[in-house]
Order: C-alpha cells, then structure tokens, then sequence
C-alpha cells in the first residue's frame, strides 16, 4: 500500500483477514543490536502470522528473540542500538515500519497492546492505578477526568479486581502480583485492540495465580475477538489456550504450527527436545530430558543451521547450509534439511 | 503525619546536643586567651582577668561549662560576648542576609542543574550532552575567588560601563533580592556541577525503567512519556541532594560574603574564631545545626509527597 493511512479503522473490521492477508504478519524480520562487543543480531527473518481471535504460543528458551520480536511490532525498541536492516510487519496490510513515529503511536495502545512480565517495574510507582488505565482514555480519546476513571472503574471490574471503586485510587504498591497483572491487562484492553501481545505474562506469578490470569486472557479474547500473541516457557499453558505455535532458536522461527498438530508430532529436532522436556505424570521417576549444550551466541551464530552444534539428527550439510523455512502444509513448516525424517520419526 | 513530625523533632535534640557538645569542646580546646584578646597587646589587669574568668566560668571543668550553656539555649538565650554584646544582638539581621544567599543560591542551582541535567540525558552522547559536561567540570574547577571577581568584573562592572545597564550590584545588600543574584551564581557553582551530573544519570536511568517502556506502548506522546512519566521519577533523589545542600551552601558562604561585601552569618564565624568569642561560635553552629534538621525534615516529607511508597506514620 502506497501512502499508508493511520486510520486503519477504515479498513473493513469485521473479518480476521484482507483478502489472503491475516491481520498481522511479520514477514522476514531481522533486528540487530550494535554493541560493543559487535553487532548481535537477535532476529535473523522471522515470520509468523496471525489472525483475529487466534492465539499465537511463540516458544523458546531464553535469548531466542521472542521479546524483541514484540518488540518490534509494538515499536518499542531504542533505536539505536536496535536497526532493523530488513522485513517487514504488516498489520492489516500496512507495513508498521514505513509509518512515521507519529503514526505508529496512534497504532500502538490502540490498536496492538502489550503486557509485560512484570507488571510491578511495568507499572509507574508514582501514579495511582486508576490514573495509569484513565491515561489512556485522556490522552487516545480526550476524555474528561471524570470519564475516564469512570471507564477505569469498569475496567477494573472487568478484570475482576475486587472492589474496583475503592481501590481506583491506590498505587501499584498497594496490590498483589496477580492484581498488579490484571491491572497491566486492564490497562492493554482499554481501548478494545485488535492484537493484544503478553510477554511472559504469568512467568512472576505462582502457579495458582498464572492459571487465573490465563483464563483471564482467554476469557477477554473470546469477548473481543483480538488477536493474541502469547510468549511463553511454558508449554502446559500453550496446549490449553493456543491455537498455533511458533518456535524460535537463534533469532529464527524454526517451527510453525497449529497447536493440535505439534504435540507428538515435531517436524523440527529443537521442537521435539522442547517437547521431551515437558514433565509428564506417566514419566514419573524418570529423569527430565534436556536438550544439550547452550543456546548459540549471537555475536558468533554457528553456520549452516544455528542448532547443528546441539542437533541428535545433524548431517554434515547441516554444518554448512542454512535450512529455509520449508513449507510442509499450508499451516507447518519447518526449518530443518531433514523435518521429514524427524516427522516420521526415521532421523537420527 | 504529625506524629512523624513531631518524633523527628524530639530526635533532633540528641543530634543538637550532640554537635553543640563537640563544637563547644573544639572551641575549649582552641589556643589563645579569650580575656588576653580583648586588650590586644597590652597587659591584662589580674583583677579583671580574676573577674572575667569568674564571670564566665572559665576556670569551671567543661562539662559544667556546657551545661551552663546548654541552659541558656533552652531558655533562648545564646549569652553574651567577652565585650558584653547579647549574642543573639550580633546575629541580628546577619543570618537573614546569609539564608537569602543561599536561598538564592539553591534556586539558581535548582534550575540550571536540573535544567543541563535534563537537556544532557536527553541528548546523551551527542554534542549538547559532551559541551554540558565538559561545563561541570570547569565549574568544579574554577574557585570561588576567581569565579567571584570575573563575574563581579564582567556582569557588574562592564555590563554598566559599557550598556548602562546596572543590574547586578558587586557588593552590599543595599539592592534588595537583585544583590543576591551575583554572589548567588558564585556560591551555586560547584553544585551546579554536581546537580547536572546526578540529574543526568538520574534520568538516564528512569528512562531505561520498564514504565517508561509501559508509557511509550500505551501509545503516550513522547512529551507526555518524559515529562510525566519520567520526571517526577527522576526528581526523587534530586531532592535529597537539594535538602542537604542547603546547609552545604550556608556553610560554604563565607568566602562568597567577603568577595561580595555581605554582613552574613559566615564572616561573623571567621571573625569571632579570631577574636576566640567561643559563645558566637558555638551559638551559630547551633542554629546552622538546626536549619539542618529543618532541610532534612522537608526533604524526608516531600520525598513521601513525591513517591507514594513512602509513608511515614
Ligand atoms: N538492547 C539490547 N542490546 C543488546 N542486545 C540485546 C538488547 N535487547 C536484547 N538483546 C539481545 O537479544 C537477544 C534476544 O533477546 P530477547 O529478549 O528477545 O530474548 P527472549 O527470547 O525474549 O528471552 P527470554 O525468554 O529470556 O525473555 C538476547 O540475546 C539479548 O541479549
Ligand atoms: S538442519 Fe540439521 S542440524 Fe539443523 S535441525 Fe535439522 S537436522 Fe538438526
Ligand atoms: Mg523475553
């Protein structure tokens, strides 16, 4: 699109996809770091793609580019020392990284919100909560004071934060983890967006609290419709609320799939180690399975596929060429020379 | 709130008592006859010197020195001088002229050092930021003395000659809040290094803070994520750093009095330890001490003011 338009509200609304396009695409997105120790490149040309009221797991150990992927849709990077050298991402057909700043701070809080992991430093400590989520109807929607609380009351309700009315008024401080996070989610939704990313959004929480803000999230999501990309470590919450999965090593996606497909049925070797390493009831006793060896250095990425040094199933080509994101059906792929092998479980 | 007040002034009587103490044995232990100083080089009569000593305890241990003073404070009265002047006739007028000094020194200093301090970290590494830095150090670095005179040369002599213009008076109180501009720039200027340089870092790290992340992918304009978002955080620890330089500042005055002609509160310090009138010394760093305690009780009520984690009951 030539001359994109801010407006994307003008655009038809109603279906999760333009045509063939889904409502966001990341499409061959790299993102480097200059640091001094060189250049990291964190993203080297992720894609994914999502769709209204889908919920997209992006998976991956620590340093594998989830949240600087989020990142750079949200367009929260400090640039520098980020540069994005090359992709693109498009949401709702408009590549995100041709609008001006301008531009794109009317998409973002708007139109794609996100959640971050620890909603204690991600909320300001000198400002009341109910000041926090009523700045986003003040500053996007010129609403009154008045108003604005009013709709942050009913926010808070929503998420179901006991006693919204009273505690409207109180600091970030003054509630719990798990309040603190519903906080952040009421604050994300405020203006109903269309692409909703939570990074890690349970991670700091305990475990019977995760379960509720899950459901939480899931619960909005039907009520809305928004699309939702959900980073996690966490592959048990992955099977219950995902509907396709994206998993990344190295800065690069090495596995697209719907959700159903994937469980028992890997087409990429990282994939199956992540998902061996999954505890299950039936494996009680047994020890864990852990892939191998550390993650790649970014600085120094290994050649060919960035996973051969840790790879069971490695060829000697695997050493030198570099694997495309080969398409198995129009939902899968994978970026692995021998994903058929490893899908028939022949590999190895 | 007021309860927290009024626990903070109970305690600050140990703190004052505890200084006046170590002041007033400083001062003890001093070399030099105060009764001798009085007749410069003549010869001191000893019934007179019999009848001072005796008037003024002299010839008691120091501890029951103290106490007699220690009475006399809390009954408000700060005693006479060896020549017979109620002491507190001699602060008269002298401590308002040194508190406005440093009043004013505080407010320049507060607007120029956070000012550069803020413009820096918001262009850290770039040239602005290089250029103000490079001014802090040659603030540290210029002494008082000579920054005292070139500016009395430049903004008070030169301005006049050459445009007429007579704003800046070079000495005396005689010009109402105008006199304490000059002497006011002089005396901020090593703070002004030093408040540039923590707003600067100060900044730079809220900047890095996560809600300042939040406030830019909620989508707030960039004006809006700095000077809401970031700035009230970024003051919190300026304000310690203001508070106690109150009394850095009123301490520091003495030799911006003398290049400016003041008849404040540090000239009458240095003269009265000369002339070794042990009751002036003691009795100014007594209410320097207390201006102390009230700055830092501020400081610790505004700071709950500007970060509401801070509650104080
Ligand atoms: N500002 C930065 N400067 C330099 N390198 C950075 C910067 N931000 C991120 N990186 C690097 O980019 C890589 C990817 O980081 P990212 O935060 O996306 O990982 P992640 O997959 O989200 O991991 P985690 O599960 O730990 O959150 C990391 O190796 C990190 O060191
Ligand atoms: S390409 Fe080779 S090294 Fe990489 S995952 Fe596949 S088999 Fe392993
Ligand atoms: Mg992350």
């Amino acid at each position: 699109m030539k001359n994109p338009s801010v407006d994307t509200h003008l655009l038809p609304a109603d279906s999760g996809t333009i045509g063939t396009e889904p409502l966001l695409a990341v499409d061959n997105l790299h993102v480097e770091f200059t640091t001094r120790q060189g250049v990291a490149r964190a993203v080297n040309g992720v894609s994914y793609s999502l769709n209204a009221g889908e919920t997209l797991a992006v998976l991956g150990e620590s340093g594998s580019g989830k949240s600087v992927t989020a990142q750079a849709i949200m367009g929260i990077l400090d640039m520098p020392p980020a540069r994005i050298p090359k992709g693109e991402i498009r949401f709702r057909g408009t590549d995100l990284l041709q609008l001006s700043e301008a531009q794109r701070s009317q998409i973002r809080g708007q139109q794609i919100a996100m959640i971050f992991q620890d909603a204690l430093s991600a909320l300001n400590p000198v400002f009341t909560v109910g000041w926090q989520i009523a700045e986003m109807f003040r500053v996007h929607k010129g609403m009154s004071k008045k108003a604005a609380y009013a709709k942050a009351i009913e926010l808070m309700d929503r998420v179901r934060i006991p006693a919204a009315r009273q505690r409207v008024n109180d600091y970030p401080h003054q509630f719990s983890g798990g309040m603190r996070q519903r906080i952040m989610i009421a604050m994300s939704i405020a203006l109903d967006p269309e692409v909703l990313i939570a990074d890690e959004p349970t991670t700091a929480l305990d475990v019977t609290v995760q379960a509720q803000i899950m459901e939480l999230l899931a619960e909005l999501q039907r009520e809305s419709n928004m699309g939702l990309i959900l980073i996690t470590h966490d592959l048990g919450v992955v099977a219950d609320v995902a509907d396709k999965i994206a998993v990344m090593y190295g800065g690069r996606i090495v596995e697209n799939a719907p959700v159903h497909d994937i469980y028992g049925n890997a087409a990429h070797p990282y994939t199956k180690g992540l998902l061996e390493s999954i505890p299950r009831v039936d494996m009680k006793g047994q020890e864990l399975y852990a892939i191998k060896g550390l993650p790649p250095n970014l600085l120094d990425m290994p050649t060919g596929c960035a996973f051969h040094p840790r790879c069971p199933f490695r060829q000697d080509n695997c050493v030198t060429d570099v694997p495309a994101l080969h398409e198995i059906s129009g939902t899968r792929s994978s970026a692995c020379h021998y994903w058929r092998e490893v899908l028939d479980g022949t590999a190895g | 709130m007021g309860r927290y007040v009024v626990r903070r002034l109970l305690q600050a009587i140990p703190v004052l008592l505890g200084t006046t103490f170590l002041i007033f044995t400083l001062v003890y232990w001093l070399p030099g006859d105060p009764i001798q100083a009085l007749a410069g080089d003549r010869a001191v009569d000893p019934v007179f010197r019999a009848t001072m000593r005796e008037m003024f305890h002299l010839d008691d241990p120091l501890v029951v020195q103290y106490g007699y003073y220690i009475q006399g404070i809390f009954s408000g009265d700060f005693g006479t001088t060896f020549r017979g002047l109620p002491v507190s006739t001699i602060f008269e007028g002298k401590f308002q002229i040194t508190l406005n000094l440093a009043m004013t020194a505080l407010v320049i200093e507060a607007i120029v050092g956070i000012g550069l301090g803020l413009v820096a970290a918001l262009r850290r590494g770039k040239a602005t930021d290089t250029a103000i830095l490079a001014f802090t150090l040659l603030l540290v670095s210029i002494p008082t003395l000579v920054s005292g005179f070139v500016l009395q040369l430049v903004l008070g002599l030169q301005l006049k000659t050459s445009t007429g213009i007579d704003f800046f008076p070079v000495a005396g109180t005689s010009a109402g809040w105008r006199s304490y501009l000059l002497p006011g720039i002089v005396l901020a200027g090593t703070s002004i290094a030093y408040l540039t340089r923590l707003t600067r870092t100060s900044l730079m790290e809220t900047l890095r803070a996560d809600y300042v992340r939040t406030a830019i992918a909620k989508g707030m304009p960039r004006r809006r994520v700095l000077g809401r978002h970031a700035l009230r955080n970024s003051l919190i620890p300026l304000v310690t750093y203001l508070g106690a330089d109150l009394g850095a500042l009123m301490s520091g005055a003495v030799i911006t009095e003398t290049i400016f002609n003041l008849n404040g509160i540090g000239r009458q310090l240095v003269d009265s330890v000369y002339l070794s009138e042990n009751s002036v010394v003691v009795g100014i760093v007594t209410v320097l001490v207390l201006i102390f305690i009230a700055a830092n009780l501020i400081v610790d009520l505004l700071y709950a003011v500007l970060d509401p984690r801070i509650r104080y009951e």
